[in-house]
């Protein structure tokens, strides 16, 4: 068996355990390249349907082409589509571009605490309605217990050391030190009342193998991955005032796994365009154990 | 698509040993030396040491948290990627120091292979034959012991050889054959992805090129097909009506128009498709694969049955299991509360039967003990609530794992080892006839137990031969009886040892005996008796077979002489001369404390 349909099985098997453990389930979506795969994984696994809302956590930063790849792919692939915002520190400006305060904190604010809210349900949620193609605010939201998400071991630290079921405490957060043990296709799922489970099926992933499968897959990625004539392109997604285009030449799915397989990003750390991760001392501990993807 | 860079096949390797021996430092070292690092990221390291004036580590590239690198230790298992140009590695750096045994297991189990590292000063440490043994229960067979930090003694031969030798007088004794041994230093470099020019002594591979020499899993397709089912999916969004049979396969393979059958509950079809999604038709599917199909017939099946094919062996169906696993939970194993087993896609609570052996994976010595302790490697036995499906280890290891889970955390694991209902099954087949009778007794055994003021019980008095137990067991029926109890004396002599071993059906034949033997003595039990037996050198599977056969009835085994080398489960051990009248009154003890024997219900006085 080569090492895309390994990969590929083994996450399948992790999104099919996921789905007969948990009642509240739900997946992350942050619209960049390994959630989308993530999507995909989720509709080979259940042969063409995605049974679990996908959620969004909208900072209001986000490139707006991300948002309308996502409504047509949610429209497209019938897709349960639900979104988050932390509308307190938005309204409030609380943010890093209005300059009140740093990266970390605005990412503390804009992701990790509207995660926070958007998961146990005391923040708002904007489901898709199908028929109108608008959002509308639900009522009575109930808490996931258990939430997928799309993270890499080769992306940094604190990644490399994840489980596939990771558990989360009452106020969202990662005991790192005391980490249930996990094997031979059993994981941990039994959680106590008020927790939750992170799954991970995309930690044995590396970004080559990634853009290898999407390319194998056919998969339709947002445009920003691509070079569009100006010779920069995005090799991460995030927050436009925190993400920087790299430089390169690739403007095919082809062209970027060549770029990745020998040619200048071969050895180059794929989240070198993230800015808060400097702050974090080159890592995203800190932020991770308080909730952070 | 053609290009020499790519490359198609992975594999996982974990390396492990001892705490502080070297093992990030020697993965540290095999990253910067083949260039595997990302631009800047050794530079980051050295200039954080630098600034926090501590000494720089290798180690520091893996143990990325801040707790990790403020200890200089490794708490959890990280996965690090390599990539060589012919296969993509996925390495498990474990942590060595015991605290973390949970996360070593965690990180090991994902891995083909092993490497196994020992500091060359330090030499084999305690948690060097933990992780060898485990390594073994994990059912990872290559190993190559890395002894490390040879810069510390002058990369002298001797000291090597002699860390070798022990280690391997080790491994032999658990059964582990090294793949190899390699002298290496992390911090140096020597013979990690360089060979080194400071041991000439040596010939064999660096660390690098043994990587790529190690065997990938072999995908066995022609094992009986398994599939544990992880969910029967009908999505009907989109008018889609196909109900599909979803799950992993373990192995063998299926194909269209093969007749399944699924266990426990035994139920039959036959497959129809095999459903996939964006990806062509297949009618054929095997091993590794995260599998569905659709079924002829339609049949009530759900989660947690294991899907087999017709016409291939069956597998074990039972609610007894006997064991061998390894205990991570802060809480011993014992009796005095329940668990979830975990086997495949099936969960059933599990109740500790017995502990039939604890081992300590250190110094292999056994001992004898109602529980089992964090760290400790043991054999049990687990009554189930339910019947599950399984295999047994030594006819399809993949089949045979499961996990304890304890007050929601996984805190054990092992492999089924064998089948207690197997026999059982078989001993009532061999005694349907008689069942349907007691089945249709019109007293129950409580009226029986009230009447005769005692519950029914097989005392089994065994020894070495004519050691008395006959003369013994003669008396105990008379005595008995003179005080009222209702007993019966039976002798069955050499009836298990009195074939020739050697013969092809001397299993059969034994088994034979046994169960004529059970049926016997199910009638006298479940009239009310306490049966004595007198049978010599009685054996712990027989005992076990016994149990199974006459369940929830009592068996006390009553030992005459010497009982040191037997590995037995022993109620009452008697000294070869102690007096009739002592044996008597212990064992009288003894049946009053298992309540078996006690005073007549009083009707006038209202109590016992
Ligand atoms: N001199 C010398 N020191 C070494 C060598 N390999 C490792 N060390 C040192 O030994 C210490 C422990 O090394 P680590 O790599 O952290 O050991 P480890 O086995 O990963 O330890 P845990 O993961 O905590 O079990 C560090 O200070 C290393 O610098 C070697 O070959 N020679
Ligand atoms: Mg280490």
């Amino acid at each position: 068996m080569d090492h895309l349909t390994k990969l590929e099985n083994r996450s399948m098997h992790i999104l099919r355990e996921a789905y007969a453990n948990f009642r509240d389930l739900g997946m992350l979506w942050s619209i960049g390249k390994d959630s989308t795969v993530l999507v995909h994984l989720a509709r080979k696994a259940f042969f063409g349907h995605v049974p679990f809302p996908l959620i969004h956590v909208d900072t209001d930063y986000k490139i707006p082409e991300m948002i309308k790849y996502r409504d047509n792919h949610a429209w497209q692939w019938k897709l349960d589509m639900i979104y988050g915002q932390n509308i307190e520190a938005l309204e409030s400006k609380k943010t890093f571009p209005h300059g009140n305060c740093t990266r970390l904190e605005c990412c503390r604010l804009l992701k990790t605490e509207a995660l926070r809210a958007t998961l146990n349900g005391t923040g708002p949620r904007y489901r898709m309605n199908h028929e109108t193609g608008g959002y509308e605010l639900e009522n009575n939201p109930a808490p996931f217990t258990g939430v997928i998400v799309g993270v890499r071991s080769d992306e940094e630290g604190s990644r490399s050391k994840e489980r596939y079921f990771s558990p989360r405490g009452q106020g969202n957060d990662w005991d790192i030190g005391e980490q249930p043990p996990e094997f031979w296709n059993q994981y941990k799922t039994d959680f106590a009342p008020g927790t939750h489970v992170r799954i991970h099926p995309l930690l044995d992933w590396t970004e080559l193998d990634l853009w290898e499968y999407i390319l194998r897959e056919e998969i339709p990625m947002v445009s920003l991955y691509f070079v569009k004539g100006e010779g920069k392109r995005y090799r991460s997604l995030g927050c436009w005032p925190c993400t920087r285009p790299v430089e390169s030449n690739a403007g095919t799915v082809e062209e970027i796994v060549e770029e990745l397989r020998s040619g200048k990003f071969s050895n180059i750390a794929e989240r070198s365009g993230r800015e808060q991760d400097k702050e974090d001392g080159g890592g995203l501990e800190e932020l991770r154990k308080a909730g952070y993807m | 698509m053609v290009n020499k860079n790519y490359v198609n096949e992975n594999m996982n390797i974990v390396i492990v040993g001892h705490v502080d021996h070297g093992k990030s430092t020697i993965i540290g070292k095999l990253l910067a030396d083949t260039n595997s690092l990302p631009v800047g990221k050794l530079e980051q390291v050295k200039e954080t040491c630098r600034r926090n004036s501590k000494p720089f580590e290798y180690a520091f590239l893996l143990d990325a948290l801040k707790d990790e690198q403020a200890q200089g230790i490794t708490i959890d298992s990280a996965r690090v990627f390599f990539k060589t140009d012919k296969r993509k590695y996925i390495i498990i750096d474990a942590p060595g120091h015991i605290e973390f045994l949970k996360n070593m297991v965690t990180g090991a189990a994902r891995a083909e292979a092993a490497l196994l590292v020992i500091d060359a000063k330090e030499g084999v440490m305690e948690n060097s034959k933990r992780h060898g043994y485990l390594l073994s229960m994990l059912g990872i067979k290559q190993v190559v012991v890395l002894v490390n930090k040879m810069d510390l003694i002058d990369y002298n031969q001797q000291r090597y050889d002699e860390i070798a030798a022990e280690y391997n007088r080790f491994l032999t004794e658990i059964g582990v054959k090294a793949d190899s041994f390699i002298p290496v230093s992390g911090f140096m470099g020597d013979n990690v992805a360089l060979a080194s020019d400071k041991m000439s002594w040596y010939e064999g591979k660096t660390v690098l090129e043994k990587l790529d020499l190690l065997k990938n899993k072999q995908d066995v397709e022609y094992q009986a097909f398994r599939m544990p089912v992880q969910g029967v999916y009908k999505f009907t969004a989109g008018g889609d009506d196909r109900r599909i049979v979803a799950g992993s396969v373990d192995s063998g393979k299926v194909k269209v128009g093969d007749e399944v059958i699924f266990y426990p509950s035994g139920k039959e079809s036959r497959v129809k498709t095999i459903e996939r999604f964006n990806a062509p038709e297949i009618d054929e599917d095997s091993v590794g694969s995260a599998s569905g199909f659709t079924l002829e017939e339609q049949i009530y099946i759900a989660r947690g049955e294991l899907a087999c094919k017709k016409g291939e062996t069956t597998p074990q169906v039972a609610k007894g299991i006997k064991t061998k696993l390894f205990w991570l939970g802060r809480e011993d194993l014992n009796n005095s509360r329940s668990y979830f087993i975990k086997i495949g896609t099936q969960k059933v609570r599990a109740y500790l039967e017995e502990v039939v052996t604890v081992l300590d994976a250190v110094t292999l010595s056994k001992n004898a003990r109602q529980s089992v302790k964090r760290h400790e490697v043991a054999e049990v036995i687990f009554r189930l609530e339910k019947a599950i499906a399984f295999d047994k280890a030594e006819s399809l290891k993949e089949n045979s794992r499961f996990v304890i889970v304890d007050n929601y955390e996984i805190s054990g694991g092992g492999i089924v080892v064998d089948s207690l209902e197997e026999e059982q099954r078989q001993l009532r087949e061999n005694n349907a006839g008689v069942y349907v009778n007691w089945l249709e007794s019109a007293v129950t055994k409580e009226e029986r137990a009230v009447r005769y003021a005692q519950r029914p019980a097989l005392i089994l008095v065994s020894g070495k031969k004519d050691l008395g137990q006959k003369a013994f067991a003669k008396y105990l029926e008379r005595g008995l009886f003179m005080e009222g109890r209702n007993t019966f004396y039976l002798d069955l002599g050499d009836a298990f040892q009195n074939i020739d071993t050697t013969a092809i059906n001397a299993t059969e034949k034994r088994n034979e005996n046994l169960r004529s033997f059970a049926k016997m003595s199910s009638v006298l039990l479940h009239a009310g008796n306490i049966v004595i037996v007198t049978v010599t050198d009685i054996r712990q599977e027989e005992l076990d077979t016994i149990a199974a056969a006459i369940h929830k009835q009592s068996v006390k085994l009553l030992w005459v002489g010497d009982a040191e080398a037997q590995d037995l489960h022993i109620d009452l051990l008697v000294k070869e001369h102690e007096t009739k009248e002592r044996v008597y009154s212990k064992v009288k003890k003894m049946l009053i404390d298992a309540q078996i024997i006690f005073q007549p219900y009083d009707f006038q006085r209202g109590s016992a």
